[in-house]
């Protein structure tokens, strides 16, 4: 296998999916604060998330009467299953052996692997609104799973690898080149991920009404340290998109080689791009509101449509060039 | 490889073809054992269906140990027509479609005592279940095994015919009759393409054994004929859209341990052949060809998943999906046989082991959901969806093992229809090596496709087990199931952890298939398991690399040490650390019942409006007298009005012409006969 299954590889790559758990919050409590400043409001600290884990971490945990064993393993398998997923993005360096163990496939994979399971535990309670918030989440992900495949795809043919160290190596070595079926699949890739993460205007993170929540909806009957692995697992969703957006199109910055350096400048960079990315989001939900649930499989077959373009575009102009 | 260094001296391919014809003479003794259980019935239970069992595991020891060997052996029979004797061939094909017939017979051969059991004290005759049982897989067997084209045909009228019966099982029910009929009639039209396929390629090979076929030198149009009514035959009985209709009908109206034969492996059986005549006996391959496999294999992918999406009856849903995997099946063999028409044989040997692994775990995972469909049926007598919910609690082990099947048709990773669809996908996204730009882009809209209905079933069989298995039981006697006895558990338990085993070792498994297109391509995958077994890379690691077990171990690892960590570390105190039960949230209203729960048209709604246009579908809602609402869903193939209706219509209207000729005269008749006499002495001189 290739010559980066070292030691310090592997302890980069722990330390690397650590980084995922510490960060996750972060990103939420940054968004909310710029979101908060767009609407004139002081908003809570940077910091308001990680207080919110521990408060629930310290929570009793209480669980229907209804439910079976299942429900109480789910939060501990889409936490686990949205980690390693994470774990297989590169946030700092490329070339770790996370990459190598799982490609983009099997990212895709886990990411349904987890909202499989999150879907089971909502429908587990028995109640109208865990099946509500269940059929409404794999409608989403059935649209926008085959979106992000396509898109993926589109960077794996262009590296001839499926493998996301290898597609941004390509890239970075590529120098900047501005090519048609990057642009297609960057749009297509940042549709899916607003869809993926539940924000507005697909979902509505915050809300509390019945008619309109999804991902809220499966969450209702968790509580303790469940819904804390719940939420955790939602935030760190969040940001493997992110990161996976801008590392993968805008890759400048992330370190290659495993030198302290390398790994400074690495983080440097990934957290401006992530700031950066997460104000672009907040603008966004700002000035748009909540789509209807069937305005919601347009906004996914324009995702799957630009990413299928992508493709298309990468095949026909970029292959035979 | 120490253990096959160690076996090496017991492997040989004439033990191997002993071991197949030790399970051909099984099967045919278990049919004949069962001629017994008129007058004793336990026959059937006691020693008719566990014979099934060592009939899959012989069959199952040929089939490896031919991989294993991967040489041909092969066979005269003094059975058969004086001037056309049978023969018998073993080769790595027949020996990895002999393991795929073996290691799922042998799971309904545990499972099957328990729950034909049922059956000792109704009014069905256990005759004919365990005849033809038996004699169903003797046809199978044969399929594979043999090497002209007399006893393929005979081999496979007799899996068709015997399976008819098996349908007909229920025949009190006029539903089960006409859904038999539909199967008899549609398997002999399939039939009778193959045999036509058959006759072009033996009239320029002038003899029906499978070596002069091959060697035959056909021209390019009647290669092309011959390869199109392959395609219909075989793609009839594998149940390829648009020949589908009757695989919804007939495969779950059969006892659940045949409909686990049935869907596992007798769809496979199509699959061999398909695989036999298109890629070893014609061995021309065009380019149009994998086309036209690609666009009718996504069509029946995305076709079936959404019609088993629409579906309430469990068994029905299964049908319907495995119309879908078959769908998959014939994606990867399009795309491997457009690579092979442009010369790119060790693409084409990867597409070619992903259909070959789908096949396998389809077998797997199918068998273990009808076996799981049987049980629930054995314990609750329901097969639609919308009156379950909570099995989990009442049956703890089957729900288990359903949860394992679950995950690996939907393509989860770390089980093993993951494993053939990272293939495939990864196949697909080698077309930039094609030198056409048509076929460039046809093969990512085609992956599209492979995506979206991967998405889709997991939509499907969250919905199953969800509805079914979780949440609480919306009638009384699914409130009240039966635990199912031991062995139907143990057949579900054997299943389920080969799904595990496959999806996790792929490298061993690759290892092991490798044989197959070593011998029909001429190229396998050397680099597969290049660099250990942990590591799977079907290219090159530059290209793509998986590693199963690190995946398994990683998720494994992380997800105990969050559960421990969380339960005994960090939550010291009693009260943080003991989960207490309370109600669900009733929103200050009344206390949730059973009829609140999304039922399984419900849960479906929301796909049934964004794909509502590819269905029939009538939905009303009525106000009745008494004021309650009454919602009414029909919801109807569109390929019965498209396709069959006038097909019907106009074999009835040409019927009612030919009627004329019936004037009752025997001598009219008689003329007839002659006049028909007559004209064919005349087309022959």
């Amino acid at each position: 296998m290739g010559n980066f299954l070292t030691g310090s590889g592997w302890g980069i790559a722990a330390l690397q999916s650590l980084l995922y758990v510490a960060l996750a919050p972060l990103l939420v409590g940054w968004l909310r604060k710029v979101k908060a400043r767009l609407q004139n409001r002081r908003g809570p600290s940077l910091l308001q998330p990680y207080r919110d884990l521990y408060k629930l971490l310290a929570k009793e945990a209480r669980v229907a009467h209804t439910t079976s064993p299942l429900f109480r393993a789910a939060p501990y398998i889409v936490f686990t299953a949205t980690w390693m997923a994470a774990a297989t993005v590169p946030l700092l360096v490329v070339d770790l052996p996370t990459a190598a163990i799982a490609d983009i496939i099997v990212l895709v994979g886990l990411l349904a692997l987890a909202r499989v399971f999150l879907a089971l535990a909502g429908m587990d309670v028995g109640t109208a609104f865990g099946g509500m918030g269940a059929s409404r989440e794999m409608l989403i992900g059935a649209l926008a799973e085959p979106a992000m495949l396509m898109a993926v795809f589109t960077l794996a043919m262009t590296a001839h690898s499926t493998n996301l160290s290898s597609v941004i190596d390509h890239h970075l070595s590529d120098g900047f080149v501005l090519r048609p079926s990057y642009l297609f699949a960057l749009g297509g890739l940042v549709l899916v991920a607003i869809a993926e993460t539940g924000r507005i205007p697909v979902d509505n993170p915050t809300t509390h009404l019945e008619l309109t929540m999804v991902h809220e909806a499966m969450l209702l009957e968790y509580s303790g340290r469940h819904l804390a692995l719940m939420e955790w697992a939602a935030q760190l969703k969040l940001l493997l998109y992110g990161t996976l957006i801008v590392n993968v199109f805008f890759p400048w910055g992330i370190g290659q080689g495993l030198s302290p350096a390398a790994l400074g400048l690495g983080l440097a960079a990934v957290v401006g791009k992530l700031a950066v990315l997460a104000a672009v989001l907040a603008v966004g939900e700002t000035v748009l509101a909540k789509m209807r649930l069937f305005r919601a499989p347009a906004f996914l077959n324009l995702a799957l449509l630009l990413s299928l373009l992508g493709l298309l575009s990468h095949v026909i102009l970029e292959v035979g060039a | 490889m120490s253990l096959t260094a160690l076996l090496t001296p017991a492997l040989s391919m004439d033990t191997a073809l002993h071991l197949a014809g030790l399970a051909v003479v099984l099967a045919l003794l278990s049919s004949i054992v069962s001629l017994a259980a008129r007058r004793a019935p336990w026959v059937l239970r006691r020693v008719a269906t566990p014979l099934l069992g060592f009939v899959g595991l012989a069959a199952l020891a040929a089939g490896v140990m031919a991989l294993l060997v991967g040489e041909v052996v092969s066979v005269t029979l003094p059975l058969g027509l004086p001037w056309l004797p049978w023969h018998i061939r073993l080769d790595a094909l027949s020996g990895f479609f002999l393991a795929v017939i073996g290691v799922v017979t042998c799971a309904v051969g545990i499972y099957g005592p328990s729950y034909v059991r049922s059956f000792e004290h109704g009014k069905d005759s256990l005759t004919a279940l365990g005849g033809f049982s038996g004699l169903f897989l003797t046809g199978m067997l044969l399929v594979v095994l043999a090497d002209d084209a007399f006893l393929f045909m005979v081999a496979w009228e007799l899996m068709s015919l015997s399976s008819y019966f098996l349908v007909a099982f229920h025949h009190e029910h006029a539903e089960n009759r006409r859904a038999a009929f539909l199967y008899l009639l549609m398997a002999h039209v399939g039939g009778l393409m193959i045999l036509l396929a058959y006759g072009v390629l033996a009239a320029f090979g002038d003899s029906f054994a499978f070596v002069d076929l091959r060697a035959a030198p056909v021209p390019a149009v009647w290669a092309g004929v011959a390869f199109a009514l392959a395609f219909v035959g075989f793609g009839m009985k594998a149940g390829l859209v648009p020949l589908h209709a009757w695989l919804p009908e007939a495969h779950p109206v059969a006892p659940s341990h045949i409909s686990a034969l049935m869907s596992g492996v007798m769809l496979k059986v199509a699959v061999y052949g398909f695989i036999r005549v298109c890629f070893d006996l014609i061995g021309q391959i065009q380019w149009q060809w994998g086309v036209v496999v690609l666009a009718i294999g996504c069509l029946s992918a995305l076709f079936g998943v959404l019609s088993a999406l629409m579906q309430t009856d469990l068994k029905r849903l299964l049908a319907y999906s495995s119309v879908e995997n078959l769908g998959i099946i014939f994606i990867a063999l399009g795309l491997s046989l457009v690579f092979l028409s442009a010369d790119f044989t060790e693409l084409g040997a990867l597409a070619f082991v992903a259909a070959l692994y789908h096949c396998l775990n389809h077998a797997l995972f199918k068998g273990l959901l009808f076996l799981g469909a049987g049980a629930i049926l054995h314990g609750t007598h329901e097969r639609d969806l919308d009156q379950m919910g909570g099995l989990l609690r009442r049956m703890p082990w089957t729900g288990l093992f359903f949860l394992v099947g679950v995950l690996s048709i939907s393509a989860l990773p770390p089980f093993n229809g993951f494993v053939s669809e990272w293939l495939t996908f990864q196949a697909a996204l080698q077309a930039w090596q094609l030198d056409s730009g048509v076929l460039r882009s046809l093969i990512p809209i085609a992956s599209a496709v492979l995506a979206l209905t991967g998405a889709l079933v997991a939509v499907t069989f969250v919905k199953v087990y969800g509805i079914a298995f979780l949440g609480q039981a919306r009638s009384r006697h699914v409130r009240r199931a039966r635990r199912g006895p031991w062995g139907m558990l143990a057949g579900q338990g054997l299943l389920a952890v080969l799904c595990l085993a496959l999806g996790v070792l792929p490298t061993w498994v690759i290892g092991l298939i490798d044989a197959v297109p070593r011998q029909v391509l001429g190229d396998g995958l050397p680099q597969a398991g290049a660099y250990g077994w942990l590591w799977l890379t079907p290219v090159s690691p530059q290209t793509a690399s998986y590693s199963g077990p690190l995946v398994v171990l990683m998720l494994a690892g992380i997800g105990l040490t969050a559960f421990w960590g969380l339960n005994h570390l960090w939550a010291k105190g009693a009260a943080v650390r003991w989960v207490h039960r309370g109600d669900a949230w009733d929103c200050g209203f009344a206390p949730p019942s059973p009829r609140m729960q999304y039922t399984a048209t419900s849960f479906a709604q929301p796909i049934r409006r964004v794909f509502g246009l590819l269905f029939q579908i009538e939905e009303s809602v009525t106000i009745q007298e008494d004021g309650s609402t009454r919602h009414r869903l029909r919801i109807r193939d569109r390929f019965w009005g498209l396709l069959y209706l006038p097909i019907a219509r106009a074999v009835e209207s040409s019927a009612r012409r030919v009627v004329r000729l019936q004037s009752g005269n025997v001598r009219v008749y008689l003329g007839w006969t002659l006049a028909t006499l007559v004209g064919l002495l005349w087309i022959i001189t």
